[in-house]
């Protein structure tokens, strides 16, 4: 095995201060950058919940709408012309709106989420207490454990108002969280439009489920064409419609991935200053390589894997950090989620920054006047 | 006769220029062959280091060529120097220069490490080279638990172990006391005589001229006299100059 390792990890070591102050560059870097693309992550998930748990083939909304939550207005009429499209089987409305949760004075914003249950409508999912048919009840709804504190309810068989209707509590879901923070609250379609404040022959959307035969984009086609004034999405359309809105005409998602750009650019500049010290520190040990005739490749790959080390090691606290950060986020509202694949980008990522680090090192070394070893 | 190892033949060089200009070295010609060890004094500011640098391939002169094993160095790349210092130059500096956070074992080996000789044939030169500088105990310690004797023949051996054609040695005796570095001196002297490279001293020590087999001296940029410090060499070769070391220690101490 070439020296190059032993050279490149006891340079490293040997000064300790100046290798955990490098470490604590990277991990500082790496973890930001982590919770940056967590939370990115975790608000897309939470931006699409709702699509992604749907099971339908096309979500039919009015031509302005932009996302899940945002108020889309149809008649119930045109579930019979949606009927009527060759391919259609099925046609379920379903209601989304804002409301107030709470007595009169202490209301909180919350969003109605109205269900058909026995249509296998938008029904509420990882329920841990009670049952989603309880929604059947008229006047029973179902919130997140999440929001319970927020909404100031302890669990199954608490009562509350809805926009000075009177609800109570038929099932807990767990994990369904809202990327406004507004808690999701279900409820029946009819009790939904109440507590909205919606006719009765209105509603926000249609999931239209095909035959089995049927082809989707043509399907969808037709229907765009046989009724104005509406979108036919597939769930991905949705999904990236809704994502697209939040994430970057909000400037939701830039200030998240801005913010992990200047995590990234801090820890470059503080690996290249340790790296760069530690090389001035073993310049005339570089000017003996260089005398003693080792290339240039020779020198660099000494800095390289000095540098790979410190991405190494620090990767791998970084990745301790952000696996603690994300069990502790688990279960609140606002979760960090790093995917497997995310943790190979961030490695890469860690690698990446490291080596570009190493260019100024690098840049010092290539001056270095191996004839310097003659002077000292 | 032998073929030179190094040929410098009227070299230059100069730094700066207009009235800046510093001429370091003037026309200068000088030879190392394989089995001599020469000493190269002068005093301070001579050109000592200067031409140092231009024999070991650090630095090019301003006119003049350089010839190391046969190959000219004029318009070389920096990377085909660095080639040919690889293979066929060693370095003896009078700090050491040893790499702190390697072992002896392994500051010997980067020699060939560089030279991409690695393995366990690597290793078992290094243990030949460090038994024959007396350091086969001290392989894994590191310099820092060295004496200063013990630093500077574990600098030869990583000079020697790449079985270079020629040692460069700047100051090798400096910083040892008279025991050490008479030792050190027996050792560059052997690699001269039993490996037959060519070994250049550069001092200020006049005690080493009983090493020598020649005595260069340059003085303002330029070599002033060449000596032959063996009588049986000057026979052989019906030198003019035809000294003893004792001469040229004793002419040595009269100018200084």
């Amino acid at each position: 095995m070439s020296l190059v390792f032993t050279l490149a990890s006891r340079n490293l070591f040997q000064d300790r201060l100046r290798f955990v102050a490098s470490l604590m560059g990277i991990v500082f870097s790496v973890v930001l950058v982590m919770v940056q693309m967590g939370l990115y992550f975790g608000f897309s998930g939470m931006i699409t919940t709702m699509i992604d748990h749907t099971s339908t083939d096309l979500w039919i909304v009015s031509s302005g709408t932009k996302y899940f939550e945002d108020l889309s207005l149809l008649t119930t009429g045109l579930r019979d012309r949606l009927l009527t499209i060759e391919g259609v089987s099925e046609v379920v409305p379903g209601v989304v709106g804002f409301s107030a949760w709470g007595p009169l004075g202490a209301m909180t914003s919350v969003v109605v989420v109205g269900t058909d249950i026995t249509a296998h409508g938008l029904s509420p999912w990882n329920v841990v207490e009670g049952t989603a048919q309880s929604l059947t009840t008229p006047g029973t709804v179902a919130i997140d454990r999440a929001y319970s504190n927020q909404l100031g309810v302890s669990g199954i068989g608490a009562t509350a108002q809805i926009r000075g209707q009177p609800v109570t509590v038929g099932a807990v879901t767990e994990g369904v969280r809202s990327f406004a923070m507004t808690p999701y609250v279900f409820a029946d379609l009819a009790d939904a439009r109440t507590y909205i404040g919606l006719p009765q022959s209105f509603t926000s959307h249609f999931l239209v489920r095909l035959m089995p035969d049927a082809d989707i984009e043509r399907t969808r086609q037709n229907i765009l064409s046989k009724i104005s004034g509406i979108q036919a999405l597939t769930p991905d359309q949705f999904a990236e419609k809704s994502r697209s809105f939040w994430l970057f005409r909000t400037g939701a998602g830039a200030a998240l991935v801005a913010g992990a750009l200047l995590a990234v650019i801090v820890g470059t500049v503080i690996i290249a200053q340790t790296l760069y010290s530690s090389t001035k520190d073993h310049l005339y040990e570089f000017a003996t390589l260089r005398a003693m005739g080792a290339s240039d490749s020779y020198i660099y790959q000494v800095i390289i894997c000095q540098a790979l080390l410190n991405a190494i090691v620090g990767f791998t606290i970084a990745a301790l950090i952000g696996s603690a950060i994300v069990h502790f986020t688990a279960k609140s509202a606002l979760q960090v989620v790093i995917s497997p694949s995310l943790i190979i980008e961030l490695f890469v990522l860690t690698i990446v920054m490291c080596i570009v680090s190493a260019i100024t090192a690098i840049f010092r070394v290539v001056r270095v006047d191996p004839a310097i070893v003659l002077t000292r | 006769m032998t073929e030179p190892v190094i040929e410098a033949a009227n070299v230059s060089k100069s730094y700066g220029s207009g009235p800046a200009r510093v001429q370091a070295l003037k026309d200068l010609n000088l030879t190392l062959n394989g089995g001599e060890l020469k000493v190269l004094i002068g005093p301070s500011g001579s050109g000592k280091t200067t031409l140092l640098s231009i024999l070991g391939c650090m630095l090019a002169p301003t006119s003049g060529t350089v010839r190391v094993c046969g190959t000219s160095t004029s318009g070389a790349r920096p990377a085909e120097l660095a080639k040919i210092r690889r293979h066929h130059i060693g370095f003896v500096f009078q700090s050491y220069h040893l790499f702190s956070t390697l072992t002896v074992a392994e500051n010997v080996l980067l020699a060939l490490d560089v030279r991409g000789e690695r393995g366990l044939k690597a290793m078992a030169k290094v243990e030949e080279i460090l038994a024959s500088v007396g350091l086969a105990s001290k392989m894994r310690s590191f310099p820092r638990e060295l004496s200063g004797g013990e630093q500077q023949r574990v600098a030869i051996a990583r000079a020697v172990v790449a079985e270079p054609s020629a040692i460069l040695a700047d100051e090798p005796t400096a910083a040892l006391d008279s025991t050490n570095g008479h030792a050190t001196m027996t050792i560059l002297s052997a690699i001269a005589k039993e490996r037959g490279r060519a070994v250049l001293v550069v001092t200020h020590d006049p005690r080493l001229f009983e090493f020598a087999d020649r005595i260069v001296h340059i003085e303002d940029g330029s070599l002033t006299h060449e000596e032959f410090t063996d009588p049986q060499v000057d026979l052989m070769r019906g030198s003019s100059v035809n000294r003893t070391r004792s001469h040229a220690l004793l002419e040595y101490n009269s100018q200084n």
